[in-house]
């Protein structure tokens, strides 16, 4: 049988016979892989990765993926070149019955392999924390009270989110509730992002914001806008049915066209904003009928924070 | 050392006495599927009458919120029935009331053929077939879930299903994949080979092993009931509130979520002490076969995480039904409650769902390579690594939510370690390619091709743990591309590997190779062009579980979902090699075909009943390829006494005389 095949030992012992030095070779064949492919992914492709340059945090994010793809590609392209030379050269050739040299293994190769790994990971570690904080917290929602925030007077922004619709609040024109996303250019914005049923997440992708709205926490996100134009928003956690409809549209604009809309639509939604509940980081759910009676008035459907029969809407 | 097989009466798993056995019973009076259906049906109908009794007070409203009590209850009781009528309770009642336990079923059962996959069988070549069988079914089940999905993506606008129905697509395939799966590979090969590969006659605890398995039916069904309640429109995580708010069929969810979770605590029970106790003299830790360390670190896994997954779901049942408020915020609950919860059983689960694959490709290539495991202690080392750091990251699925936002550097810096150990298991399989002499067989191919998509899928794991790049990727494609990667790319493939690798030993029949060969490339290729879209379609901005995207993402969409539905046709051109080797071709395979040390492949194929005729004494590791000298992996037939011997001190040096 063939533990008994196994047993008997192959008539030369393996004494290191002389060869192609294979390692080299390895290494001959995935330096240029792996420079040609950090030069195509800093300089071709890395300008065009997402999220864009639209805000602080979507730059901050495309270098994060950038130095990220830099690193990681030709940690892939040497187990690739390994595998592919090891299939060509190593492969059983016809007739030939023989095992492998016996390699139990090779501490040195062992210690470098687990050296490397170790560094790169500790930087990772270090960059992405250290990436984190001069972001202000990278777009990401950081909860009630962040640590790390941007100085000055942010812009407050309320997100709502609810089945499935998102409304936005801004308690310094009054508090006004509006469907419509607006953001001046150049400017710290601070999202406050709630919810009035279940988890939604509020993705501003462009922006590069993404921040679980949970009822009854007020989950902040900061961003700058650098440029204006405009940005998609979806709703990034399962919420019920109509989590695939769940998305609008924001835009980013001048400071000054920023200041006319706010002004105008202050006075245009007066009446409503009237009968809305005072602003707050958070609503109870007692006071969701309220707030879906002002909704109502200004228009605005949605579930109003209920769940509803399936065939009810039939289109978002 | 002779190797010859003489089948002796062995005393029968669960203590059972050689001896007289009890008169035969019709068929349709012994326990078995018919029975239990028969258990579960009344089950239900109790169940159901017992909560409209307690709750009558509630409205009875079809797909409401307000009637759970009678569909949880009659899914509890039906599955008490289930495994009444299977006979569970039979001998543990037997032995409390101080009765004698019939043997009756191991003589009959092992005349009966097929009959026995039918039933509550102790014997744990049989429960290893009975899971391989049931995963494929749930894996096929669940796969065509996904090829719904895919269809309803092929159009950003047009809508084949309603918005109800996706919900319920995605949910089904979702938890179907996760919670089922958990067993894929400690169901059929760790029961069935684990006890072999360490030289035991049995299993530590056959009964509950037995009823592991026969857990997973349940859940399937129940699960797979959801969709006659309207489904659940959570997906496979359930975050609460909206859990709590859905319709029944979230009760269908949390039953049969919390059922498998109750059923891979038992298997990996079993795993864990047959492993400890249960190793042939010579055993040592250091000779183990590395597939048996994954198995016992998967094992690990599943024993201390599934329990939260369990309390989890207990909870969601007694807030839907008994109004507790664990997760409600306005009642003093806290939704964050659950996902911490969830993710504490969640991410482990992931490495349930991947450390198995690790073990098959580290069992499968020092054979094909004809060489020795390079590195063995850095790949058990690898394996306990993940396993124990798999318990310190699950924050990183919570980097956005608000959640402990503080400590976000910790768990990057955790989740980030892991690929230390992770990167450990690559180093192995790389150091043992090394001059190798490889064999570029069916099961070979597999594995090669695990190591592809596992090094794609571990990498793009990289980018999702720095918060920053996570703040893009959470939520979309990106993500769920980076787990089909690990899950469907690593632990499927690797799957694929040790069904081409084991099922000769474990049916004694060959695989075609051919079909094979044809079924790697087709699913191989299909995979990548399915997944790797799909980290492009999540960095341009389309969040997972959407029916609606942008129209721009129409193209790559389509080509993701024509690449999914031939990947389905690669699976179906496996169940098509598998029923024609298994049933119709049925070419029998006896030997050692791929020339392997492994101790498994020491013995008949399919081994007899008992493993070996007597305990084996090991003698050396199972990967001494090409070592001048080495001793043969065990001898199995071991001068008498040299068994005793070996629990005084002097295993070897008896052995070798
Ligand atoms: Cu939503
Ligand atoms: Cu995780």
């Amino acid at each position: 049988m063939s533990a008994a095949a196994d047993a008997a030992p192959p008539p030369a012992a393996p004494a290191a016979p002389a060869g192609p030095n294979h390692g080299l070779r390895i290494f001959l064949l995935w330096l240029p892989l792996a420079v040609i492919a950090d030069l195509v992914i800093w300089i071709v492709w890395g300008p065009h990765l997402p999220p864009g340059t639209m805000s602080s945090s979507a730059a901050n994010q495309q270098f994060d993926i950038k130095v990220m793809a830099v690193l990681a590609a030709p940690v892939m392209i040497f187990v690739l070149t390994y595998f592919g030379y090891a299939l060509i050269v190593w492969r059983q050739r016809d007739g030939d019955t023989e095992d492998g040299p016996a390699l139990h293994g090779n501490s040195r190769v062992q210690a470098s392999w687990i050296t490397i790994t170790s560094v790169i990971v500790l930087f990772l570690a270090v960059f992405g924390t250290v990436e984190l904080k001069i972001a202000n917290g990278a777009g990401a929602g950081e909860g009630p009270s962040p640590i790390w925030k941007p100085g000055g007077a942010p812009l407050q922004v309320q997100v709502i989110g609810q089945q499935w619709k998102f409304t936005y609040r801004y308690p310094q024109f009054g508090g006004f509730e509006t469907t419509q996303l607006v953001l001046p250019e150049g400017q710290w914005v601070a999202f406050h992002v709630t919810s009035l049923d279940v988890i939604h997440s509020f993705w501003a992708y462009q922006l590069g914001v993404k921040a679980d709205a949970n009822p009854g926490v007020d989950n902040v996100a900061y961003t700058k806008p650098e440029h204006t134009g405009g940005f998609v928003v979806r709703c990034s956690e399962l919420c019920g049915l109509w989590h695939g409809a769940m998305f609008d549209y924001g835009r980013v604009v001048s400071m000054s066209a920023f200041r006319t809309w706010a002004a105008s639509t202050r006075v245009q939604l007066a009446a409503v904003t009237r009968i809305l509940p005072p602003y707050a980081t958070t609503y109870d759910p007692t006071v969701v009928p309220q707030i879906n009676k002002a909704m109502a008035k200004a228009g605005i459907g949605g579930a109003n924070g209920y769940y509803y029969p399936p065939q009810d809407p039939v289109q978002p | 050392m002779a190797i010859d097989i003489q089948p002796e009466k062995v005393k029968g798993p669960g203590g059972r006495e050689p001896g007289a056995s009890r008169p035969a019973r019709p068929w349709w009076l012994r326990p078995a599927i018919h029975t239990a259906v028969a258990g579960a049906v009344i089950g239900y109908v109790v169940g159901h009458w017992l909560g409209n009794f307690l709750g009558s007070n509630y409205q009875q409203l079809p797909l409401s919120d307000s009637s759970d009590l009678p569909i949880v209850l009659g899914y509890l009781l039906a599955v008490v029935g289930w495994i009444a009528g299977l006979g569970v309770f039979n001998d543990p009642l037997r032995q409390m009331t101080g009765r004698p336990v019939p043997v009756e079923e191991e003589d009959a059962s092992a005349a009966a053929g097929l009959a026995r996959y039918f039933r509550y069988s102790l014997d744990h070549k049989v429960v290893g077939i009975q899971y391989l069988v049931g995963m494929i079914i749930y894996f096929c089940t669940a796969g065509l879930f996904a090829m719904a999905i895919r269809a309803e993506l092929l159009s950003p606008a047009y809508h084949i299903f309603s918005s109800s129905t996706y919900v319920e697509l995605v949910g089904e395939h979702g938890t179907m994949m996760m919670m089922l799966m958990s067993s894929l590979v400690v169901g059929p090969f760790g029961n069935y080979l684990v006890p072999i590969m360490i030289g035991s006659k049995r299993v530590a605890f056959p009964r509950i092993e037995a009823l592991s398995f026969w857990l997973t039916p349940a859940a399937f069904l129940i699960l797979f009931s959801s969709l006659m309640l309207g489904g659940f429109p959570f997906g496979w995580t359930g975050y609460a509130p909206l859990s709590i708010q859905a319709t029944q069929g979230a009760d269908s969810y949390a039953v049969a979520f919390g059922l498998m979770g109750i059923s891979i605590i038992l298997a990996g029970f079993n795993i864990i002490v047959t492993v400890i106790c249960y190793r042939a003299p010579g055993m040592r830790w250091s000779r183990l076969p590395m597939f048996v360390w994954s198995m016992l670190a998967t094992s690990v896994l599943m024993v201390l995480a599934a329990p939260v997954l369990v309390g989890g779901m207990y909870m969601i049942i007694t807030d839907r039904t008994v109004q507790t408020a664990f997760f409600a915020d306005q009642l003093g609950g806290s939704s964050y409650l659950y996902q911490n919860l969830f993710w504490f059983f969640g991410h482990p689960e992931v490495y349930i769902l991947a450390l198995p694959g690790f073990g098959i490709v580290s069992e499968i290539i020092p054979v094909f390579c004809r060489k020795p495991l390079f590195g063995y202690k850095t790949a058990a080392a690898g394996m306990i690594g993940v396993t124990v750091l798999s318990f310190f990251v699950w924050q990183h699925h919570l980097f956005d939510s608000g959640l402990n936002p503080d400590m976000r550097p910790l768990f990057m810096l955790t989740t980030e370690l892991i690929s230390i150990p992770t990167g450990l298991i690559y180093l192995v399989a790389m150091g043992t390619f090394w001059k190798a002499k490889i064999r570029f067989t069916v099961p070979m191919l597999f594995a090669l091709g695990m190591y592809f998509n596992f090094l794609i899928g571990g990498i793009s794991g990289v980018f999702l743990s720095d918060v920053p790049a996570d703040t893009t990727e959470h939520g979309s494609f990106f993500v769920m591309a980076h787990f089909h990667y690990t899950i469907m790319g690593g632990l499927i493939f690797a799957f694929m590997a040790g069904v081409y690798y084991w099922l000769p030993k474990m049916m004694g029949i060959k695989l075609n190779q051919t079909i094979g060969k044809i079924h790697f490339w087709t699913m191989f290729i299909f995979f990548n062009s399915t997944f790797l879209p799909l980290f492009a379609v999540g960095l341009a901005g389309q969040p997972r579980r959407v029916f609606e995207y942008a129209s721009n993402l129409q193209t790559i969409n389509d080509w993701v979902s024509i690449s999914a539905f031939c990947l389905g046709g690669s699976i179906l051109i496996f169940v098509i090699n598998f029923v024609w080797s298994t049933v119709i071709a049925r070419e029998r395979e006896e030997g050692n075909p791929w020339q392997s040390r492994g101790l498994e492949w020491q013995v008949a194929s399919p081994p007899p009943p008992g493993n070996f005729a007597r305990i084996p004494v090991v003698l050396s590791g199972p990967y001494e390829y090409g070592t001048p000298g080495a001793p043969p992996v065990a001898d199995l037939n071991p001068p008498a006494g040299v068994v005793a011997a070996a629990f005084t001190g002097a295993p070897t040096a008896a052995a070798e005389a």
